[in-house]
């Protein structure tokens, strides 16, 4: 049985398989197992697999999927892909809609199957054209193949299966925002409880899982739960899609088991640090993420390992900061992103990272002022979880968070250079 | 009631209630923005942050917002801890970081929630060292000035003008610090709430436009508690004046009338009292045309010329009930008209009767919010009640607050009960003329001409009752359509009919009272049951009740001969033929007119005497509820206007007509007589204070503290400080001296509400008994009718459906009530004259909006271009009142409508 059962039928040209090709490799097998099923049978199945939610956050999927009231018969529930993939550093479902466009359309049956849904949504990136393109042609297949539709492969369920291509919006991969954006609102988180399994999309029970937790689905069904256990190295099931982007020799995606040691994913699948360049830290998992440093290297990346080192697992795509790029910049470019994709819901959020970036941007310029340090300070604190609206300014402050605790000095510098030079 | 523990002392709370409405509720400051107390909570400006606690051997305590936690049993939080005040305060910092210095030149300043809650958070360094983001600035048309750099982000505009009000081109644009609150282009704000936006922005983004231009600060008007006179729902109002200009109207809060919003009309409407075309001298036409003249001696001349004639009066349901009823006095009660012509009193009447006798009590217009099936018949609601609308608007959202219960969801989670609004709506049917402004609020829209409306009505009692009389000639779809209605009514919990005069039609109305009759009859809870009718005018009702002849019967009189005829408060023109008006008024001795404005009627008048507006005199006013509500004199004015009942009182005297009212000095006199007099109005002594009142021993100040310039602002005319006026009418000076202070007067006497801390609006949660209920010391206004239950079905007999063309009445949210259409600000939505047709006669003649039709109705012929009105009858064509030189008292009526031919 393949330890790679993500990417494992991804070509090495990157294109898609046809329909009879994806059979051909045992696609869709998933799906027929899934349809002989009871619904509930498959949300027990991924609890004992202990899957868990790869967009970021690591929720256990069978749990969220509990939630979905499965006696309620007044009206649509909906399965909800997020593709949104606009996490700076990322790129992991990308590989996976491009590369294997029919395994994402099991997934979605297959899911909708186990929470009765019968409306599916690919919520997609927008600048990813070349998904979408092949989604399309994948859905059509399965269309006129009967595995979309009505009475799918003759199990009397129906299913809808749509691709959405967002306008473009950071925040539209926060579940709910997102939720608010297919609805033809402003993409504005909201506020929980009630979760989207309960009051979702059009106010109708809906689950929204990342595209890669999605496509672990059909092989949880087909393979079973103790060999996708056994493919990890942790206690989350399953095996991740690492990424690495920044000054590395071999920059890209890798399937490998969850829970694989940060210095493995570095030296021997990123190829280590280009000639010439130090390694200095890294957000592990998106920018969103607090950095880890030298100090972390032997770190098993999982969800609870990872947490523990103050960081989060993220999307596990790493960016890895090198030691000739300055921090200040480096945050002042992040910071930058986050002011930017701010929704404007949250006072927080929309009028404090505006302020954490423009005090990063003088200090870039070697402007900063005293008490800069502290007003960045305060920032970190007062846009904590729980303080903003949702987690798009805690995310935008871990990275400052950890940078400044960790590279303080370097703050101090963009502060004394202005000085220095005759500046207040 | 749960208890809940703030800073370790207990307190009560309502546990349906969240953490911020809990404090607030108990006397606590708390800062807040985007909770609103109509629009509940979506916790998205963090400002009412608290820190809360698992229990009492918890002591980290963790950040929730006091808005987005329900104050359930046990909570404990405290407000003083240091990283609540100061979380607190940086929510205010980084507010500031775009928000200009401009307070004292900003027309919100001194009345500014953003500034009550800075202060309260005690936020005043500014750190934030860069540059304010700018905006450009829209215009939003007459009524609301726009200036965004002032924009905190508080999403209060749009979640009152879109999701409250239905509003649709107002919009939250763009994102980062960089939302825009606006429209896709300039225009004037299409929603006929939009003045409202004035209150709801806790800063100077959208602000009252009219006050801008002549401006004056909050604690330099003087303010009276008033009601509004432009339409029959009594809305409770709070004008405020300077210098002589009545200088803006704001909401005045009544929890049983209309909460915390007005309409556009209702709060701009006022500017009529500034007008050119206001009558500010007596006057005489003689030989040599008008003069103006010294009112002693124009009475006298007036006593003179009446010698030998016998007096007719004609009052007005736009003049108070004492103003009429002081008429009735002078003129005798046989000799009394209301006013009204023939065919609008029958309808007035007939409404009285279906609210005094029928068995079905009318709620007060809040409760309207809380049916849970409503059936509107015939009426354009919007057009004749607009505030009635909105409360309409917000019944539909029960079923989603009973989803929303189910699922846990506390009512006041605003975004997410919208959520389950999109398949929970509670059923509101229309069965109107044509498409209105509730149509997005309905189950279903079905447009019928009044004789189908009525049939339809009759039609859904009979299928509630089979005791109800049945119409004949229904067709198949349409009983099912009955059945459909009267079913989803039957199996409501608070069903509610409404209706009106609005089409003109007594048939309208016999079916809406049959239908609320029918559904009391079969329902558990029969006073679950409402029915509300929307009547023409601001005292209609008190009309109805105080009684008199009609117009026309009073017209035939005088055109007798040898009449003095008294005519108050009323331009005949608009409710009879000109002709007839002319003939009575040159067949009569001396005709003499009490009135504001000038028009048709003080034109044609002998004499004239100038008569103080809602601003400028006290009454009463008798609602569509049957609501007596006091309206108090804002200010004085030029001595020589006065009151009409004063006139009249003045014109006794000078007649020696031999009356109780010649002793009259005094509005409580007056009342008092009329309640000794006429049983059915008996209640208005109660719907305000005497003027012996007094509040801790004083009377209460229509000036606030802080008023300013007293001893100056006339001092280019004379240096001698005048002495204040004196009020003999009621328990208000017209200054500064009195109680001034919170929460302890009668709701009566309470102009603004103003409380250390809060000097906006937003003060009102100080001074009600419960927030979003009562005011403390219960409501304003005391009601007249209860139903007595004595009459019985009314016959299903509607008019047959004539063959030809159909005048119907229409009726403009701007332009077709009277005084408001002489108000500045509304003059600028006034549309020119026009003349509605179903789009399918443009269609068919391949005709554009806009091509004149000429209309011809008897003897009267008008040319106009045309509209297309959705959901009109293909025969029908629509008149709007007030705008056309058409006799509108005579609609609905057979007419001929000639326009171009199929090109």
């Amino acid at each position: 049985m393949s330890t790679t059962p993500l990417t494992e039928r991804i070509r090495a040209d990157r294109t898609p398989m046809t329909l009879e090709e994806y059979r051909a490799a045992g696609g869709y097998d998933g799906l027929h197992q899934a349809l002989a099923m009871a619904p509930t049978d498959i949300t027990a199945l991924l609890k004992d697999a202990n899957l868990r939610g790869r967009g970021g956050a690591g929720f256990p999927t069978g749990l969220k999927w509990s939630f979905v009231p499965m006696d309620d018969n007044t009206g649509l529930k909906y399965i909800i892909c997020n593709a949104d993939e606009m996490e700076p550093g990322t790129f992991k479902d990308r590989l996976l809609l491009e590369g294997d466009p029919h395994q994402m359309i099991e997934a979605m049956i297959v899911s909708g199957y186990a929470i009765q849904a019968n409306v599916g949504y690919i919520f997609l990136r927008g600048e990813y054209k070349l998904a979408a393109q092949r989604l399309r042609t994948a859905m059509a297949e399965a269309r006129e193949a009967g595995l979309l539709g009505r009475n799918v492969q003759g199990s009397g369920f129906d299913f809808e299966l749509y691709l959405h291509t967002s306008a473009g919006r950071y925040i539209c991969g926060e579940e709910t925002a997102l939720l608010s954006s297919l609805q033809g609102e402003r993409a504005v988180p909201r506020a929980k409880p009630p979760f989207p399994q309960q009051v979702g999309l059009f106010g109708r029970p809906s689950v929204v899982n990342n595209v890669e937790t999605l496509c672990n689905v059909p092989h949880i069904v087909r393979e079973g739960v103790d060999w996708f256990r056994n493919l990890s190295h942790s206690e989350d099931g399953g095996t991740k899609l690492y990424g690495a982007s920044g000054r590395v020799n071999n920059p890209g995606v890798y399937e490998l088991p969850i829970g694989t040691p940060l210095r493995e994913v570095l030296e021997e699948h990123a190829g280590g640090m280009k000639d010439g360049y130090q390694f200095k830290a890294v957000l592990p998992g998106g920018a969103s993420t607090p950095m880890l440093t030298r100090d972390h290297l032997d770190l098993a990346l999982d969800f609870d390992s990872v947490g523990k080192a103050g960081s989060r697992l993220g999307t596990g795509t790493l960016v890895v900061i090198d030691d000739r790029t300055s921090i200040v910049g480096l945050l002042r470019n992040l910071e930058h992103f986050f002011a930017q994709e701010s929704c404007g819901w949250c006072t927080p959020c929309r009028d404090g990272l505006s302020w954490v970036e423009k005090i990063l941007a003088q200090m870039q310029a070697g402007a900063g002022q005293p008490g800069d340090i502290e007003v960045l300070e305060q920032h970190v604190r007062d846009l904590g979880p729980g303080k903003a609206f949702c987690a798009h300014a805690p995310g935008a402050v871990g990275p400052l968070d950890t940078a400044l605790r960790y590279f303080r000095d370097e703050f101090e510098q963009a502060i004394a250079a202005h000085a220095t030079a005759g500046g207040q | 009631m749960a208890i809940i523990y703030v800073d370790g002392r207990p307190i009560e709370a309502d546990e349906n209630t969240n953490l911020l409405q809990a404090c607030l509720q108990a006397g606590l400051d708390l800062p807040y923005f985007c909770w609103h107390p109509a629009l509940g909570s979506v916790g998205s400006c963090r400002q009412c942050a608290v820190t809360q606690y698992q229990d009492e051997n918890d002591d980290q305590g963790q950040l929730v917002m006091a808005c987005m936690t329900p104050a359930a049993e046990g909570t404990r939080i405290t407000l003083a801890d240091e990283s609540s005040s100061d979380f607190r305060a940086s929510i205010i910092e980084w507010m500031m970081t775009n928000h200009p210095h401009d307070c004292p030149v900003c027309e919100e300043g001194g009345e500014c929630h953003l500034q009550d809650m800075t202060v309260m958070t005690g936020h005043n360094y500014r750190r934030y060292r860069f540059n304010k983001r700018t905006f450009r600035n829209q215009d939003l048309g007459p009524f609301i000035g726009h200036e965004m750099n002032r924009c905190i982000t508080c999403y209060r505009c749009v979640r009152f003008y879109n999701d409250y009000a239905g509003g649709t081109d107002l919009a939250a644009l763009g994102q980062r610090n960089q939302v825009y609150f606006g429209r896709h282009e300039d225009g004037p704000l299409e929603n006929e709430f939009s003045g409202n936006l004035a209150e709801v922005c806790p800063t100077g983004v959208f602000t009252d436009k009219p006050l801008g231009e002549r401006y004056t600060r909050k604690w330099d008007l003087r303010s009276a508690p008033s009601v509004c006179t432009h339409c029959s729902l009594g809305c409770n109002t709070s004008p405020g004046e300077r210098y002589g200009v009545l200088k803006r109207v704001q909401n005045r809060y009544n929890g049983d009338v209309n909460g915390y919003f007005l309409c556009d009309r209702g709060r701009f409407g006022y500017d009529f009292v500034n007008s050119d075309e206001r009558i500010r001298r007596p006057r005489m036409r003689g030989p040599d045309g008008r003069t103006d003249m010294d009112a002693g001696e124009l009475l006298e001349r007036m006593a003179q010329m009446a010698e030998g004639t016998s007096l007719i009066g004609i009052g007005s349901p736009r003049a108070s009930v004492e103003t009429n009823f002081a008429l009735q006095q002078l003129v005798g009660e046989a000799n009394f008209s209301t006013g009204l012509s023939a065919a609008e009193q029958r309808r007035v009447e007939l409404a009285r009767e279906i609210l005094a006798e029928g068995p079905v009590a009318t709620p007060p217009m809040r409760e309207t919010e809380n049916a849970d099936a409503v059936l509107v018949l015939g009426e354009d609601v919007t057009a004749t009640a607009p505030r009635l609308a909105l409360s309409l608007r917000q019944s539909v959202r029960n079923a989603g607050f009973e989803r929303a219960a189910e699922l846990q969801v506390p009512s006041w989670r605003d975004a997410t009960v919208r959520e389950l609004e999109r398949h929970h709506r509670s059923p509101l049917f229309q069965v109107v003329p044509w498409a209105t402004r509730l149509d997005d609020t309905a189950r279903y829209n079905l447009y019928r001409r009044p004789e189908a409306i009525a049939r339809l009505g009759h039609a859904v009692a009979h299928a509630i009752d089979p005791d109800a009389p049945e119409p004949v000639g229904l067709s198949a779809s349409e009983a099912d359509h009955a059945a459909d209605i009267a079913e989803t009514l039957k199996q409501a919990q608070r069903p509610l009919v409404v209706s009106g005069t609005g089409a003109h039609s007594e048939a309208v109305l016999h079916a809406a009272a049959n239908v609320a009759r029918a559904l009391h009859r079969c329902h558990a809870q029969p006073e679950q049951v409402g029915i509300t009718l929307t009547l023409p005018e601001a005292n209609s009702l008190g009309q109805a009740l105080l009684g008199g002849e009609d117009l026309d019967t009073a017209l035939e009189r005088a055109a007798a001969g040898g009449h003095t005829l008294v005519v108050a408060e009323n331009d005949l023109a608009r409710r009879a033929d000109g002709d007839r008006v002319r003939q009575a008024f040159r067949a009569s001795r001396q005709v003499i007119v009490l009135d504001h404005l000038e028009n048709e009627t003080t034109d044609q008048a002998s004499a004239v005497l100038p008569a103080g507006t809602f601003a400028e005199a006290d009454g009463t006013l008798v609602n569509n509820e049957g609501r007596a509500q006091r309206f108090f004199q804002v200010f004085e004015p030029d001595p020589v206007i006065q009151e009409s009942w004063r006139w009249l009182v003045a014109l006794a005297w000078s007649l020696d007509a031999e009356t109780e009212m010649l002793w009259w000095s005094q509005l409580d006199q007056v009342i008092e007589t009329c309640s000794r007099s006429c049983p059915e109005l008996g209640g208005i002594v109660d719907a305000a204070p005497r003027a012996d009142h007094r509040v801790q021993g004083l009377r209460a100040a229509r000036e606030p503290a802080r008023y300013s310039g007293r001893t100056a602002m006339d001092a280019a005319v004379s240096v001698h400080e005048p002495g204040p006026p004196r009020d003999e009418d009621t328990p208000m000076t017209f200054t500064m001296e009195g109680y001034g202070g919170p929460g302890h007067t009668d709701p009566n006497l309470i102009a603004t509400t103003w409380s250390p801390g809060w000097n906006s609006e937003q003060s009102v949660n100080k001074f009600q008994a419960e927030i979003n209920g009562a005011m403390a010391g219960g409501n304003q206004g005391r009601r007249l009718i209860e139903p007595a239950g004595a009459s019985d079905w009314y016959p299903a007999v509607p008019e047959e459906d004539g063959e030809g063309w159909r005048a119907l009445p229409y009726h403009a949210f701007f332009g077709s009530e009277e005084l408001s259409a002489a108000s500045g600000p509304i003059r600028e939505r006034v549309a020119e004259a026009w003349l509605g047709v179903a789009p399918e006669v443009l269609e068919e003649r391949g005709l554009d909006e806009g091509t004149e039709f000429e209309l011809r109705l008897d003897d009267v012929s008008v040319r106009l271009p045309v509209r297309a009105l959705e959901g009109l009858a293909m025969d029908c064509v629509a008149v709007p009142v007030g705008l056309t030189d058409l006799p509108d008292h005579r609609l609905p009526a057979d007419c001929e409508l000639i326009g171009p031919e199929a090109n």
